[in-house]
């Protein structure tokens, strides 16, 4: 048992952000706009002091420990997980500096909602109660879609935000509709007490089964996958490319600590399994087929992006689908590349963007080789990564997701993958093909764009873990084996 | 005598209403977003009736966290409505979709 005081030692992470984002808005007040620079610094300095508390907090505690009476847990997979939603976050705005003051938007409360954004998500990845999951959820969801109307005079922006409100309000309401229904079903609100109860026998298995499908429906509008897929283009198009790109990547990290915490600790009972695994195998098909078919008919690069992130979503539901440990290790090395690749790829796109310019069409990135040849070299590898193509990671994570679900016997599943993957390969080439046999076209970015450190890391990453994939699926699999209850 | 299964069926026709509200509504933003009100109240009647009839507070306490979002979510989604009424000039359903493909 933990003691009281020592309770707040654990959640330290948590409380030193939300401390640092009041005194960081409050702080901007304060500062005339030619020192603007100095929030963008706190904001860094926050986030890495947050990645470097929530090591030593996690390396400190030993397993999982439960605390505040079971509303949050601290274990292995929220600290790797709470670690690189802080990284993500940091790379991903010191991408989108210039782009914001372009834009005029370089303003301290985009950092203070990113911040905020941030800290829902540190603790929806913590959390072991059917409330924290909820405030977490709803902490990043708001101040996202606050961060999508964020450009108060484009029509897109503010287009894309309502869109993403509702179906996001939708969304909420299912969840909390099924998570009524778990407990009026248990009587629980508590992850583990919930599974006590369903073991115990205590609980209306209708009801719980009911709720479920309220559950399944929630997450599945929240990952994006389809059915409820509707807001994402729309939201990756309309919003400023800087927006999209904390969109696209951390908040998928948190996701998938919430499918983990609601669809595996909560009901993976295996006769509840029995039902959500075949609701998931329809999401996947369905995400894989739409997806990649209906990217190819698109001419701006955000919106084909949106549909490639359909697809991937139903990959990462192929690997829950299956309900075991090898699943969920390859879904969580999924995510964690894929990731990754969003941060690198939108990345890209601000850096080549310019006052008044997106670079958001395909045809900006005409004949790029000529004029950007390692910002192009390093699209290369992004597109090749996503489309799965060895030696890339993207290649190793599609692998550990088929051999996990063929090894359950899905092989229709897997050929259906397979075979939606390599039609979803022409647009990426496509893309590769623009850039490189094209003439630059008038449109092309022709001025020279200062290189950046931090990207050219990230597109290397990308090859770098191809080469050598097993330490991070290692690890991926010792972290979910030590913190994840499977039944 | 009013059971517990009166409660639920009060709310699962109020969640109906608030769904149907949304997706069959082709004139006017504000409607939306009355209708996602109604739906997190549904979701507050049936904690609030589960908890009674188990005799469990947790379920009443659930609500006052929802009540309090709603009403953080209602203040982003005005918000955000009024931006887009600068932007657009109008709150139309029909007329919020420039985003296609």
């Amino acid at each position: 048992m933990v003691s009281f005081y020592s309770q707040f030692q654990l959640i330290l992470p948590e409380i030193f952000l939300l401390t640092a984002v009041s005194a960081i808005l409050v702080i901007d007040l304060f500062l005339p706009a030619a020192k603007r620079m100095a929030t963008y610094w706190l904001t860094q300095g926050a986030l890495l002091v947050t990645a470097v508390l929530v090591f030593l907090v996690t390396s400190t505690s030993a397993g999982s420990v439960v605390v505040f009476d079971g509303l949050v847990v601290i274990d292995e997979l929220s600290g790797l997980l709470k670690i690189l939603i802080c990284i993500l976050l940091s790379v991903g705005i010191s991408y989108s500096r210039d782009y914001l003051a372009h834009r005029d938007i370089f303003k301290g409360e985009y950092f203070s909602l990113a911040l905020f954004a941030a800290l829902g998500m540190l603790v929806m990845v913590s959390a072991n109660h059917l409330l924290t999951l909820y405030l977490g959820l709803e902490l990043l969801s708001l101040s996202l879609y606050a961060l999508v109307a964020f450009n108060r005079d484009s029509k897109d922006s503010s287009e894309a935000a309502i869109k993403y409100f509702v179906l996001g309000a939708i969304a909420s309401g299912m969840l909390l509709y099924g998570m009524s229904m778990i407990y009026g079903s248990t009587g629980q609100l508590n992850i583990e007490q919930i599974v006590n109860a369903i073991s115990a026998g205590n609980a209306d298995m209708d009801l719980l089964r009911f709720g479920l499908v309220f559950v399944v429906v929630g997450v599945g509008f929240k990952l994006g996958a389809v059915p409820f897929h509707m807001w994402v283009p729309d939201v990756y198009q309309g919003a400023p490319t800087s927006v999209t790109l904390i969109i696209g990547s951390a908040p998928k990290l948190a996701a998938f600590a919430f499918v983990v915490r609601l669809l595996f600790e909560t009901l993976g009972a295996a006769t509840l399994q029995l039902d959500w695994s075949p609701m998931l195998a329809i999401l996947a098909a369905a995400s894989l087929i739409l997806g990649n078919l209906v990217a190819i008919a698109q001419t701006n690069l955000k919106r084909m992006l949106a549909y490639s992130t359909i697809s991937h979503m139903g990959f990462l539901v192929l690997g829950f689908m299956t309900g075991t440990q090898q699943g969920v290790s390859a879904a969580l090395f999924y995510v964690v590349t894929y990731a990754l690749m969003v941060v690198a790829g939108f990345g890209l796109m601000l850096l080549l963007s310019k006052r008044g310019f997106e670079s958001d069409r395909l045809e900006d990135f005409r004949g790029l080789s000529r004029t950007h040849p390692w910002f192009a070299f390093l699209f290369l590898l992004i597109m090749f990564s996503m489309a799965g193509i060895p030696p890339m990671v993207g290649f190793w994570a599609k692998l550990f997701i088929l051999q996990s679900i063929i090894e359950q016997g899905f092989v229709g599943l897997a050929l259906l993958a397979v075979v939606f993957s390599l039609i979803g390969a022409f647009y990426y080439l496509r893309v590769i093909k623009l850039m490189y046999f094209d003439e630059p076209s008038a449109s092309t970015v022709a001025e020279q764009r200062t290189g950046s450190l931090v990207m050219s890391v990230n597109g290397l990453l990308l090859l770098a873990l191809g080469l050598a994939p097993s330490w991070l699926y290692s690890l991926c699999e010792e972290v979910i084996k030590s913190s994840v209850r499977l039944f | 005598m009013i059971g517990l299964s009166h409660f639920l069926i009060l709310a699962a026709v109020l969640f109906a209403i608030s769904v149907a509200g949304i997706f069959l509504n082709r004139k006017n933003i504000i409607i939306i977003l009355m209708s996602i009100e109604l739906m997190l109240l549904a979701v507050n009647i049936n904690f609030v009736a589960f908890s009674h009839f188990l005799q469990n507070l947790d379920g009443q306490i659930f609500v006052f966290f929802i009540l309090t979002v709603a009403a953080a979510e209602s203040a982003i989604g005005l918000a955000i409505l009024v931006c887009l009424f600068r932007n657009l000039r109008s709150i139309n359903v029909d007329d919020v979709g420039q985003l296609r493909g």
